[in-house]
């Protein structure tokens, strides 16, 4: 362990262990703030307008989305790759920051896992539920059958998605899980509540904090974080294959699979700062989420941003360079310029333009406009998406079968669902679970806090 | 547990063995048993859970298998000729008062359900066209077949109408006045021979109406050559066409067998160079002007007077004067030097509806010498008969006291006569109106008596179509309602015993068949008997010549801007009495790919005149329709279809477009289909039209190969010459596919193909294809498995119009088997991509990937869903279904599949026969109905078959064949016969 007065502490406010066990168990322990309960319901009620969306989906049929025989994907995919991107965060943050021994991400780390577990949740949600028919989804998996030789297809991407969402929500799920193990212990060992001590101690897993469980709960970290940080970059690769491996112009892509892992990242990132700045403000948790951890989120963001612009001047360079008059068609005549113009500088400003902002420091330290910027990159990336599926889609190589697609109350609706769903998740992620890792903090704290908790440490030896 | 009583002592301990008594009580039912059971058992852990378990899982089947009523009860006596699961044949006739066909209906299990051309009938040649193929729904049609007889609104019985029939005729008699027997075109002998019967015992006029007549040309080759028909246009004779406004290849007169004629004239298959020359004058664009070289638009008003100017120009070229016409139209010197130099080998037609018009064609076609080879003047056209001033008389006598009664029959004038009025007046002077009608329309309610026809497939008939040329109707199926055949009434009102069948069966024996000899049932097997004809000497005479000329020789009147309206039947819609079709209101006009409306087209000058945009409302003399900016429309008209509007209809076609015919006007003592100065007005508001293809330009795409006949006679794969690059190309990294057997593909030759939608119904009709209704359609979601794309190329005044047939490609690397997670689509060792739809999942990836766009997603449950109200809904309406095809459910893909029914069909045919198949044998439903035989279908492992020849031809490309697909569908180039091409400019 190293410990230097440059990089600055982590922590701030002179915190001993005590302090922070109280402080971030703090909401779990005090009663339902009245905004909570009026946030949880408005959640709940956007979420009961995507259960009766659903609903309406599965009993008349797709034919209540806007989606077409030329446009067989809508918004139901957009938001799916969407919220897989959004998902992607979590862990990418969590992994690849423990890998590289970021010890700044231990106030941050638990929040971004619990967003992605949400957030996949949401998105494996939407190529269920757009299946023409449900009820056989069991088709897809390889289960033995009696059904001859009809297996499912290796050869589909829309298999290996299946794979890949499925092994990247079991890891997630886990890393997740485990590393909350002692932090639920340490509020069972706290709290004066009957329920709540048998809640937190049973998912407490009778950790008791001995060395041995401690080592072992280090090697678990790193070998499901070795895992993960695989998925991470293979998840959305594979999500990407389902277009980049189609013949259909703006989709046969091979920069796609390093393209929506950036993407991916990217639209994470922005996440975990929208969701980070709105707990710093709301539980007061400046001392833990330091102006320091925004800073290098902003400073991850300005550099993804340069590199999504690169990929989308990418695209458009090889549209024109492969003399495709098909790729050329979709990029300048349906995205650059056309029916779509909208959509494509909407993805261009909001995701290549707009975080350029942060180069500056004064944006970078004002959270008015790091919130602003993290919302507006989330916007992007969804038009993205949009660009991607709905323009490739709806002019693609025969003029006789082109045509426009709208969403139906039905699509958006379910959309809206899955955000009241994500919203009511992460609510009740505030309330019920510790917002923040307390151990890994209290691993760092004596690292990287200097001040006068040296100071009390050291008087302490 | 039960409470146990005992008898003795012993039985209560359980002492005495009682089982062989119980045993004999048969009466106990399985809850008894069970009881016993119970009761006879010590109540243990283990037992309790069997019981358990048995009532759970007992329920549980109760009540999650729904086990719906099936009624299939089997023949007691089978009769000869029903094997179920096997499909019967008869020949038949269809003629709906306009349009004639000699057909095969293909019956299965009792049930008519698919209608194909016949072979042997020299009018059909085994095709048909789209409204024909449609018919076969319309027998099923619950909502606008008129179910039983009514008498004043009322039902009735078939004894009571009779009998007052009958007592009122002879009181029309007795008083002496006349019957009229008002019907559209009959063309059957025997009828003809019975209603002269009828009216000889009933004293009284036959009347036909039609309300879109060839009334003028049947007065012009009257005037002509004395004669009542209209020659036989033998286009595939012809070197050069020139047509005014005749929609040959659409609507025309007979438009199945010109189009079948059409395609020999552009046939360039297995090196043939010569291809007909086609100008077309017309003032909104029709298929036949989209196939035409050289097509001029023009207003009706000035159509007269190129044709006027074509004549001098021709009498110049024959000598006969010198005079030339001032300010005369650009194409006439250059047709009139081909038309000259096709002597003999060219027909001019117009479908005007003036007779002095039509006595200056026929006079051009004498000066070219075209009377004896390729207009036929001994085997004349029958099949139109009605003459327009004979309605307009009608309607005076029945205001007068001369008529009595009338009777009508498979016509509607108070939808489609202009002077709705007159004839409603004039029907309340009458002792009895009695309709015969089979379907409900605006005309049945003002008759005191409707008796109900049956449908054409129900019926017994004969047809005379063409001189010679007979052909016989019998029934496919006993009559599904209480109706019965108008010939049948005809007979009992003259107080016949016999029916028509027999009268029929008589007439051909005595005045038909009886010179050959022939056998009855042979006859009525084939269907048709052809006799030769003598060639008779036909004299012309031209005396009404001159007049015609000076009255057609005048300016036109009005303003040069006027806007006049064109009235003209679609290739969907026809005259309008198959409104009630739901394939045909759901079929794609075409050009403007417009379903379920007619609608205002208009150029996209006079668009601006108005200021109004595709889908604009504008009222034409209180008429109000949407607007469709059409490109080759005429500046300053409207083209308008006829045939929708019906309020009084069946639940489809009721209140759907506007009914025009009310614009129709009277000139020459004709009916005119246009109107020279409407009042045009734009209207506010919009109005959602249901197009099925947006966008009609090819973007430069070569998608459809084109060239001229100039640069293919130098170079056949001239405009093709990318086939050979992406040939050269073709390398994969892959094992080919080998195709040990068979390995089916389709060609469609673009040349040949006329855009007339036959194959669209035939499909529709062979593989269950549900309607989707307006709004679907407006949402891209058509279901047709095969649809004729539609590009423009060229200016927006005058375009240059191709049509391309797009079935699925069933290419050997289909992009849409290698993304389906659960291979419910792939691919058979014969070279078919098979949709297995009980394994799709729906995730509608082969929808996206397929860059030909042919998949077709069930979005709702189609059949049996009373959202979709169109024909699967009822019992009565899924009766048409094939049972060889699967009917989709909801949530699954759906596309072509060459018909493989008919390719498992045929092979095990030939498979009991123990020989190979032939080539040709195959024919998926499009190949089998296309009139113009545009489509070849066969097996491209045999080298000998047309299809393998049809692949090597230079001409021949595949879609997209540079994404290396390898479509199993091949097209040949389009060749224009003209000197240069817009689309290379």
């Amino acid at each position: 362990m190293y410990k230097t007065e440059v990089r600055g502490s982590l922590i701030h406010g002179n915190k001993n262990y005590h302090q922070i066990s109280s402080d971030i168990i703090a909401p779990i322990d005090q009663p339902i703030p009245l905004w909570w309960k009026a946030a949880f319901g408005i959640s709940m009620l956007a979420f009961l307008y995507g259960v009766i969306a659903i609903y309406v989906t599965i009993s008349q049929g797709i034919g209540t989305w806007g989606v077409n025989n030329s446009v067989g994907w809508g918004w139901e995919i957009i938001n799916f790759v969407w919220w897989i991107g959004i998902g992607h965060a979590g862990t990418a943050f969590s992994i690849f920051l423990l890998i590289l021994r970021q010890k700044w991400r231990t106030s941050i780390n638990r929040a971004a896992e619990a967003m992605t577990v949400v957030a996949v949740g949401c998105a494996a949600l939407f190529p269920a539920i757009h299946m023409g028919r449900i009820w056989l989804a069991f088709f897809i998996f390889p289960y033995p059958n009696t059904r001859g030789p009809l297996w499912v297809n290796y050869n589909s991407p829309l298999f290996w998605d299946f794979i890949a969402i499925s092994a990247y929500l079991l890891i997630s799920a886990s890393f997740w899980y485990f590393g909350m193990v002692p932090d639920f212990a340490t509020i069972r060992d706290r709290t004066t509540s009957k329920v709540k001590k048998a809640v937190y101690g049973f998912f407490a897993f009778g950790w008791t904090g001995s060395t041995k469980e401690w080592l072992r709960y280090e090697s678990l970290s790193y070998v499901l974080g070795g895992i993960a940080a695989v998925l991470v970059v293979s998840v959305h690769s594979i999500v990407s294959t389902d277009f980049a491996v189609s013949v259909i112009p703006g989709w046969h892509t091979t920069v796609f699979p390093p393209y929506f892992v950036v993407g991916a990242i990217f639209s994470g990132f922005a996440m975990v700062m929208t969701l980070m700045i709105i707990i710093r403000k709301v539980y007061k948790f400046q001392d833990y989420i330091t102006d320091s951890h925004l800073n290098a989120i902003a400073k991850i963001l300005v550099f993804i941003s340069l590199i999504m612009g690169t990929a989308y001047a990418t695209e458009i360079f090889i549209a024109w360079y492969s003399g495709s008059q098909y790729e050329f068609f979709t990029f300048f005549r349906n995205r650059i310029t056309g029916d779509y113009t909208f959509e494509f500088w909407a993805m261009v400003i909001c995701n290549a333009f707009i975080p350029q902002l942060f180069w500056f420091k004064r944006v970078r330290k004002s959270l008015v406009a790091a919130f602003t910027i993290s919302i507006f990159i989330n916007i992007g990336m969804w038009y993205e998406r949009f660009n991607i599926i709905i323009t490739s889609l709806t002019k693609d190589y025969l003029p006789s079968s082109w045509t426009t697609y709208e969403p139906t109350w039905v699509e958006i609706g379910f959309y809206i669902g899955t955000l009241g769903m994500f919203a009511a998740g992460v609510l009740l992620f505030f309330k019920y679970i510790p917002m923040i890792a307390i151990s890994e903090v209290k691993g760092v704290l004596k690292a990287t806090s200097h001040d006068s908790n040296d100071n009390k440490i050291n008087r302490h030896e | 547990m039960e409470k146990k009583y005992w008898s003795n002592i012993e039985l209560l301990n359980g002492s005495v063995d009682n089982s062989a008594e119980e045993l004999s009580n048969d009466d106990r039912s399985l809850l008894d048993i069970i009881d016993e059971e119970i009761a006879s058992k010590p109540s243990s852990r283990r037992n309790f859970l069997k019981f358990c378990g048995f009532s759970f899982a007992g329920a549980a089947i109760a009540s999650s298998c729904e086990n719906p009523v099936k009624r299939a009860i089997p023949y007691l006596i089978k009769p000869e000729e029903v094997t179920p699961g096997k499909a019967n044949h008869y020949a038949t006739t269809y003629f709906d008062g306009y349009e004639y066909n000699s057909i095969i209906v293909k019956v299965r299990d009792g049930r008519p359900i698919k209608i194909e051309g016949n072979p042997l009938s020299s009018v059909s040649r085994g095709r048909t066209t789209a409204r024909v193929q449609a018919s076969i729904l319309s027998l099923y049609d619950g909502s606008a077949r008129l179910k039983k007889p009514e008498k004043d609104g009322s039902p009735t019985t078939w004894q009571i109408a009779d009998g007052d029939i009958a007592a009122r005729l002879k009181d029309i008699a007795a008083a002496g006045q006349q019957t009229v027997i008002l019907t559209s075109n009959i063309i059957s002998p025997s009828t003809l021979s019975l209603i002269n019967e009828f009216l000889s015992l009933y004293p009284g006029r036959h009347v036909m109406y039609e309300p879109v007549s060839a009334s003028a040309m049947l007065a012009a080759n009257k005037v002509n050559f004395n004669i009542n028909g209209i020659p036989d246009y033998h286009f595939d004779k012809a070197e050069v066409i020139v047509s005014f406004s005749a929609d040959f290849l659409g609507t025309w007169i007979s438009p199945g067998e010109f189009a079948f004629r059409y395609g020999i004239a552009r046939d360039l298959q297995k090196g043939r160079n010569n291809l007909v020359k086609h100008y077309q004058f017309e003032t909104g664009l029709t298929i036949t002007g989209s196939k035409a070289d050289m097509r001029y638009p023009v207003k009706p008003s000035e159509e007269p007077i190129i044709i006027l100017q074509l004549h001098r120009e021709i009498s110049r070229l024959a000598g006969q004067s010198s005079t030339t016409s001032n300010n005369q139209h650009a194409a006439i010197n250059e047709m009139a030097a081909a038309l000259w130099n096709a002597r003999g080998k060219s027909i001019i037609i117009s479908g005007s509806n003036d007779p002095d018009v039509q006595l200056i064609v026929n006079d051009i076609n004498f000066m070219l010498e075209n009377y004896g080879s390729t207009l036929d003047l001994n085997r004349l056209l029958l099949t139109q008969r009605a003459i327009d001033s004979d309605m307009d008389l009608l309607i005076s006598e029945m205001s007068s006291n001369a008529v009595g009664g009338i009777i009508i029959w498979n016509t509607n004038p108070v939808y489609d006569y202009h002077n709705a009025e007159g004839f409603i007046n004039g029907l309340k002077n009458l002792k009895v109106t009695v309709s015969l009608n089979d379907t409900v329309n605006e005309t049945n309610e003002h008759f005191r008596y409707i008796l109900p026809a049956s449908h054409y497939l129900e019926s017994w008939d004969d047809a005379e179509p063409k001189t010679g040329v007979f052909s016989l109707a019998q029934p496919a199926i006993r009559n599904l309602f209480d109706t019965r055949q108008p010939q049948d009434s005809l007979l009992k009102w003259m107080g016949k015993d016999s029916d028509y069948y027999s009268y029929v069966k008589n007439y051909w024996l005595t005045n038909i068949i009886q010179e050959d000899g022939l056998d009855w049932n042979s006859v009525l097997q084939k269907g048709i008997y052809e006799s030769d004809i003598a060639a008779a000497q036909v004299n012309y005479s031209n005396t009404l010549l001159n007049d015609a000329v000076t009255s057609l020789d005048k300016p036109v009147a009005g303003n040069k801007n006027d806007i006049e309206v064109n009235l003209y039947t679609s290739v969907a819609m026809g005259n309008g009495n198959h409104a009630n079709n739901p394939w045909l209101m759901e079929l794609p006009d075409p050009i403007a790919k417009v379903s379920w409306d007619n609608f205002a087209s208009i150029s996209s000058q006079t668009a601006n005149d108005l200021s109004v945009t595709t889908g604009s409302l504008i009222s034409i003399n209180d008429l109000r329709l949407p607007v469709i900016i059409q490109p080759g429309q005429a500046d300053s008209t409207i083209s308008i279809a006829l045939g929708y509007g019906h309020i009084k209809f069946g639940k489809v076609g009721t209140n759907v477009g506007t009914n025009v015919y009310p614009l129709v006007s009277v000139m020459n003592d004709n009916r005119q289909l246009y109107l020279l100065n409407a009042s045009v007005k734009a209207e506010g508001g919009e109005y959602p039209l249901a197009i099925s293809q947006k966008h009609g330009s090819l973007e430069g795409r070569p998608i459809v190969r084109e060239t001229i006949l100039s640069k293919y006679r130098e170079k056949p794969d001239s405009g093709n010459e990318l086939h050979a690059e992406f040939e050269e190309k073709h390398v994969t990294l892959y094992k080919e596919t080998v195709f040990p057997g068979h390995h089916w593909g389709m060609g469609v030759d673009l040349n040949k193909c006329v855009g007339c939608n036959t194959c669209v119904i035939a499909c529709q009709a062979e593989n269950n294809i549900p309607v989707v209704g307006k709004d679907e359609v407006r949402r891209t979601r058509i279901m047709h498995w095969i649809r004729i794309d539609r590009y423009y190329s060229g200016g927006t005044d005058n375009p240059e119009v191709v049509f391309q047939p797009l079935p699925c490609q069933h290419c050997d690397n289909a992009p849409c088997e290698n993304v389906c997670p659960v291979s419910a689509t792939n691919h058979s060792n014969e070279g078919l991509n098979q949709m297995a739809y009980n394994r799709c999942i729906g995730t509608k990836y082969c929808i996206n990937n397929c860059p030909y766009k042919v998949r077709r997603f069930n979005w709702f449950r189609y059949a049996t869903n009373e959202k979709f109200d169109y024909n699967m809904n009822s019992d009565l309406g899924r009766m048409v279904l094939n049972p060889d095809v699967t009917v989709r459910e909801r949530g699954v893909v759906e596309k072509c599949t060459f018909c493989v029914q008919r390719i498992q069909e045929k092979k095990l045919e030939a498979k009991i026969e123990n020989r190979h198949l032939e080539d040709g044998e195959i024919q998926p439903a499009c190949v089998q109905s296309c009139p113009a035989n545009a489509l070849v279908f066969g097996d491209l492992a045999n080298t000998e078959s047309k299809i393998f020849k049809l692949f090597k031809e230079p001409r021949n490309y595949h879609l997209l064949e540079e994404l290396h697909t390898l479509p199993s569908v091949g097209y040949l180039t389009l060749v224009r016969n003209k000197e240069d091409n817009n689309h290379e400019a």
